[in-house]
């Protein structure tokens, strides 16, 4: 077991706490720079869209995991910072400047939704993002002079000083990354600051937060704000990675899918945004699996089995209908959702800081080490 | 004129009246205790100064500067700090992080600035823990300093919800009920606490509290209440002589 010993306040400010964080950190970053020469393009592509859902993964953290307030409408912002690149390219403008516009954009939008949800609490926080997203899709089908409705926008290969940046290449993957490493470095600056213990005070008691000077509302919208303007610059990435987007692309399902990314991942830390997109975009795989594969290795065992032949294939095409039954992803999503809820509700990343104690402190392990306390002296009236 | 000052100050709830216009003023550098039967209003006192209600009527100075209207984000900015009966610290966070939140009033930096964490976010937060260092050594929280607060005994979070509104350097402390849930022991420990407050720090103290032996102990005044009036004002000694308050406490 490591003990720290901290001789200045810097030892409390700065982010790796002892050389042993620099040292993992940067093996894991060199290990993604020298990824495109390793994985398929394939893997390749799914970590590109890791990249991409970490990105919206670590704006939506900011935005319920450390500030408290639920959100199921950033496939909206999602969108917003999409269709704000797409719409922009037509007129040549530089991939600088869309990506920071449409990053601002949303972050105005997101403040706006701010504004109404400064009043609403819990679920009726959630429902009212849910009609904000349902709004925005409907807009975007019905605005046709400039998102071309429900026929798509195309998205033109990205420019980046002069040279161009294909979607499957390993500049496209290298882009995402340092999207991706910035936004993180910069949440954790925002969260070792006044700003960020601020949010985390008004998601642990408003009443206290106004009484120690902070403004409720001001922070709020800030929070809004900055999530929604993480998950516009996500967008853009997005849009030219599918190189096509259409209003039903960004559906509450996305929405969903970007809870599941930190629910999982573990809503109380950064590393869960990435452990839970990590998880979220693997799941894909593992349905093309089952859907292409499943049935014929089922077939396989029920015919050694000694089911004979025409059992068998009867049985390859029940298990085929099911694996590509409609809503087949989403039943799969709720049961995980259910089953982290109740079993692990700090998520990935909560499991993995579990092993990491274990054997730290080993033998010594208890397990009610993270169990988490009910308090039952809590003033509820006040809020 | 007075350092603080409520005047007239009434809170009704419909018919139910919690606070029924009770002034009193408090001096710079006093401890004024506030004491009186359960539902006598001393909290619901202490919830309109720090704005958790707006006033029914009446009106609330600060160093002359009329703060009934300020929104309550402005109450700890102005100088006034409190503690909750109940305890609101930020449950999921370090102790430190709690009493770092205590110096948001002193926070001057921009977002942006702290996006990118340039040097001068760096050395302001330096500041801010040092400040925060010293409350945590007048307070023997040293034991704590990285400790989750879902983790910790209800003796300390009490002593951490004290280091969190000291933090802020404030002018006037609001206490309500520093010693609820506390042992003997530790009571005394507050009572030393409060009285090195007043002398060290040079803040005022105006507290809500039960334990009779703790408000003889520190205060220079005290206020009985009762159904949301003034019963009494003066000494310890005088007011727990008054006969109304003996009348309230044991019945007529």
């Amino acid at each position: 077991m490591r003990f720290l010993f901290k001789t200045d306040y810097e030892d409390d400010i700065k982010l790796f706490p002892h050389s042993g964080y620099v040292f993992s950190y940067g093996l894991l970053l060199a290990v993604l720079l020298i990824a495109p020469y390793v994985l398929s393009s394939y893997l390749m592509s799914q970590l590109v869209f890791v990249c991409i859902y970490a990105i919206v993964g670590v704006g939506l953290l900011i935005l319920t995991g450390f500030t408290g307030q639920a959100s199921l409408g950033h496939a909206a912002f999602l969108a917003i910072g999409a269709y704000t690149a797409a719409y922009l390219q037509q007129f040549n403008v530089p991939f600088p400047v869309y990506f920071l516009t449409a990053g601002l954009l949303t972050g105005v939008v997101g403040a706006l939704v701010g504004f109404p949800a400064l009043r609403l609490q819990g679920i009726y926080l959630v429902i009212a993002t849910i009609s904000f997203a349902f709004i925005v899709e409907e807009i975007l089908a019905r605005w046709e002079s400039v998102t071309h409705g429900n026929e798509g926008m195309r998205v033109k290969t990205l420019y980046f000083l002069g040279t161009a940046v294909p979607r499957d290449g390993p500049t496209f993957y290298y882009l995402c990354l340092a999207v991706l490493v910035l936004t993180i470095v910069g949440s954790l600056n925002l969260l070792r600051s006044p700003t960020g213990r601020a949010f985390v005070a008004i998601r642990d008691s408003e009443t206290a937060a106004r009484s120690m000077g902070i403004n409720v509302s001001l922070y709020k919208v800030k929070s809004f704000a900055i999530s929604a303007a993480i998950t516009g610059l996500a967008g853009v990435l997005f849009a030219h990675k599918l190189s096509f987007i259409s209003p039903e692309m960004f559906t509450l399902q996305l929405s969903i899918e970007f809870i599941i990314v930190i629910l999982i991942g573990g809503a109380f830390s950064l590393h869960g945004a990435v452990l839970g997109a990590i998880f979220l975009v693997m799941i894909d795989p593992f349905l093309t699996y089952l859907k292409d594969d499943m049935p014929g290795v089922i077939a396989g065992l029920a015919a050694t089995l000694g089911a004979g032949t025409e059992r068998a294939a009867h049985i390859q095409d029940a298990v085929a209908a099911f694996a590509s039954a409609n809503g087949l992803k989403g039943a799969i999503y709720g049961i995980i959702i259910v089953l982290f809820v109740l079993f692990e509700p700090l998520g990935l990343y909560g499991r993995w800081l579990k092993i990491k104690l274990f054997f730290q402190v080993f033998p010594l392990y208890k397990r009610a080490t993270f169990k988490r306390q009910k308090i039952y002296v809590k003033s509820e009236r006040n809020r | 004129m007075s350092y603080f000052r409520a005047e007239n100050l009434s809170l009704h709830f419909g018919g139910l009246k919690a606070v029924d216009a009770v002034s009193f003023a408090v001096e710079k550098g006093e401890i004024l205790s506030i004491i009186g039967p359960n539902g006598a209003g001393k909290s619901s006192i202490f919830n309109l100064i720090s704005r958790i209600y707006p006033p029914t009527s009446g009106r609330i100075f600060f160093e002359e500067q009329d703060i009934t209207e300020q929104p309550a984000y402005d109450i700890a900015k102005l100088g006034i700090a409190r503690t909750f009966q109940n305890i609101e610290l930020f449950e999921n966070a370090t102790v430190l992080s709690n009493l770092l939140v205590g110096r948001h009033r002193h926070s001057t930096t921009q977002l942006w600035q702290e996006l990118l964490f340039l040097p001068s976010v760096r050395a302001t937060e330096k500041v801010h823990r040092r400040r925060v260092e010293q409350v945590i050594e007048f307070l023997d929280l040293e034991p704590y300093r990285d400790k989750l607060i879902s983790g910790l005994p209800y003796g300390v979070r009490k002593v951490i919800e004290l280091a969190r509104a000291l933090c802020s350097e404030p002018k006037l402390i609001l206490l309500d009920e520093p010693s609820s849930g506390l042992n003997v022991e530790e009571t005394d420990d507050m009572s030393f606490w409060i009285r090195d407050m007043r002398s060290d720090l040079g803040i005022t103290v105006l507290m809500v509290e039960h334990d009779m032996t703790l408000v003889n102990r520190v205060s220079d005044r005290v206020i009985a209440l009762n159904y949301g009036r003034v019963l009494a004002m003066g000494s310890p000694a005088e007011v727990q002589q008054h006969p109304d308050v003996v009348a309230a406490y044991l019945g007529a």
